[in-house]
């Protein structure tokens, strides 16, 4: 756990899809889903539990935003700030 | 009255293993309800029930590996509430092989012929002997895993006494290999057999995904994430549709005989994390919207990731589809999946050249490569298939 709720949950929902792979063997900055080994299937799973916990729309046209494990995180950031947010 | 048997789920399984009872003797079943999972090679695989009524009783305990087609349990029907729980002459289900020679129901595959490669060696050493026995052998686990390992003929050493570690010998030839895996024999049982049996050609071409990625970007612009189409959802409508219209590609080979189908389950090759391939049928992958067939292909990489899917999902699929996704390589060209006669493979889309009106341009193109089998059809009619598929890909709003 970290002081970052966002971080936190975005770690737990990459663990649901690659449980097999830890945030210690990754870079951060590198394309996430090759980093994660993710399919297009499991990357539309990911953007559809972080879209419904944060009440996001997160658009298919903010997919180059969502590159990398910290492009993803940076980007909910903006727009958790940005949007009302009921949890 | 009549007995519900385990079911073969695919060309490759002998046995599987009763994991859970999902429901109680007495209660009521409605044909298609899920009554019990049996673990397989392939995972775990949830078992439906064909017929109205109620459920007797059990006839194995948990935990215990059954051979394809050995009853698993007694279902009353609703109308002969007050009869025996014994197996029926006239039982409307599928008779049971005799229990002195279990086989698969698969009738292509029969026991005689060497299903398993050589490196498979858990299959004659397995406990289906144990059910089928009249006299059940007696052997210590450590003897068993022993066999297991080594590929050595239990039964060769009779039922007379306890069999122990050491009646079984060692590995002298092999000392360092590991036996395959589970996931890997079923594979490995599958292609073998394909590879044997099934005289495989193959056609390819490139498919112009252009305007397919338009119409997916169009329609997912306003779509919450889980209402959103992936490009696959189009290649299995596409496919599904070309299947429907030319039946050589669609159905079937067992005993020396094609049967087309009357359906289009379309198998879907999903891959697993940690290795390993399944392709589960998408029943009726030609008919409903775009949006069911989306909600479907998620429900069923969900449960397949997870290791649970349906019976019927693993024994159904009429033609096979691989896609390599979006993070592949350019082309795959794949072996058939017995007894379907066919697998359609699509490669990684690519901005490319084309020439389109006469000019070069770059567009999203990915190759095609379709695998059929010699027995059933021509490259001259592969050829009409594989093209109707890049045809339907030019009108995704028609899908």
């Amino acid at each position: 756990m970290t002081d970052d709720p966002l971080r936190d949950l975005l770690i737990r929902h990459l663990g649901r899809i690659a449980p097999d792979i830890s945030l210690d063997d990754v870079d951060t900055g590198a394309d996430l889903r090759e980093e994660y080994d993710i399919d297009s299937m499991d990357f539309m799973t990911l953007i559809t539990a972080l879209g419904k916990e944060l009440s996001l729309p997160m658009p298919e046209a903010d997919y180059d935003q969502m590159r990398s494990f910290d492009d993803l995180l940076a980007y909910l950031h903006r727009q958790s700030s940005t949007q009302a947010k009921p949890t | 009255m009549s007995t519900f048997l385990m079911p073969s789920l695919g060309a490759d399984m002998e046995d599987g293993t009763l994991v859970e009872q999902l429901v109680n003797p007495g209660d009521a079943v409605t044909r298609g309800d899920i009554i019990a999972a049996v673990e397989t090679q392939k995972g775990v695989i949830e078992i439906e029930v064909f017929e109205d009524g109620f459920l007797d009783k059990w006839l194995v305990p948990l935990g215990t590996k059954v051979p394809v087609g050995m009853p698993i349990a007694m279902i009353r029907a609703s109308q002969d509430p007050d009869e025996p729980a014994v197996p029926q002459p006239a039982d409307p289900a599928p008779a049971p092989p005799p229990p002195e020679a279990p086989q698969p129901e698969d009738p292509v595959a029969p026991p005689t012929m060497p299903e398993e490669p050589p490196a498979a060696p858990e299959q004659p050493a397995e406990p289906p002997q144990e059910l089928s026995q009249p006299i059940r052998q007696r052997v210590s686990p450590a003897a068993r895993r022993r066999a297991a390992q080594t590929g050595f003929d239990l039964a060769s050493l009779g039922t007379g006494r306890i069999i122990s570690l050491a009646d079984v010998p060692d590995a002298t030839d092999k000392p360092d290999t590991e036996p395959l895996s589970a996931m890997r024999q079923a594979i490995s049982a599958a292609m073998t057999r394909a590879k044997r049996e099934i005289p495989h050609y193959y056609l390819s071409d490139t498919i112009d995904l252009t305007l397919a990625e338009a119409f997916i970007g169009n329609y997912n612009a306003d779509k919450p994430p889980d209402a959103r189409l992936a490009l696959s959802v189009l290649y299995i409508r596409a496919v599904a549709l070309a299947a429907r219209k030319y039946p050589d590609f669609n159905g079937h080979f067992e005993n020396d005989q094609f049967s087309p189908a009357d359906a289009v389950h379309l198998g879907m090759a999903i891959n697993l994390r940690g290795g390993g391939l399944v392709a589960p049928a998408l029943h009726d992958a030609d008919k409903g919207d775009l949006a069911t067939l989306m909600t479907r292909l998620r429900d069923l990489v969900t449960r397949v990731r997870q290791g649970r899917f349906r019976a019927r999902e693993l024994s159904d699929p009429t033609i096979t589809l691989t896609s390599l996704g979006d993070r592949g390589v350019a082309g795959i060209t794949g072996v058939i999946f017995p007894p379907q006669v066919a697998i359609v493979g699509i490669g990684t889309p690519g901005l490319r050249p084309a020439v389109v009106d006469d000019k070069v341009q770059p567009r999203r193109l990915a190759q095609i490569t379709l695998a059929a089998d010699h027995r059933v059809s021509d490259g001259h009619q592969g050829a009409k298939f594989l093209r109707t598929i890049i045809k339907h890909m030019q009108t995704p709003e028609q899908l």
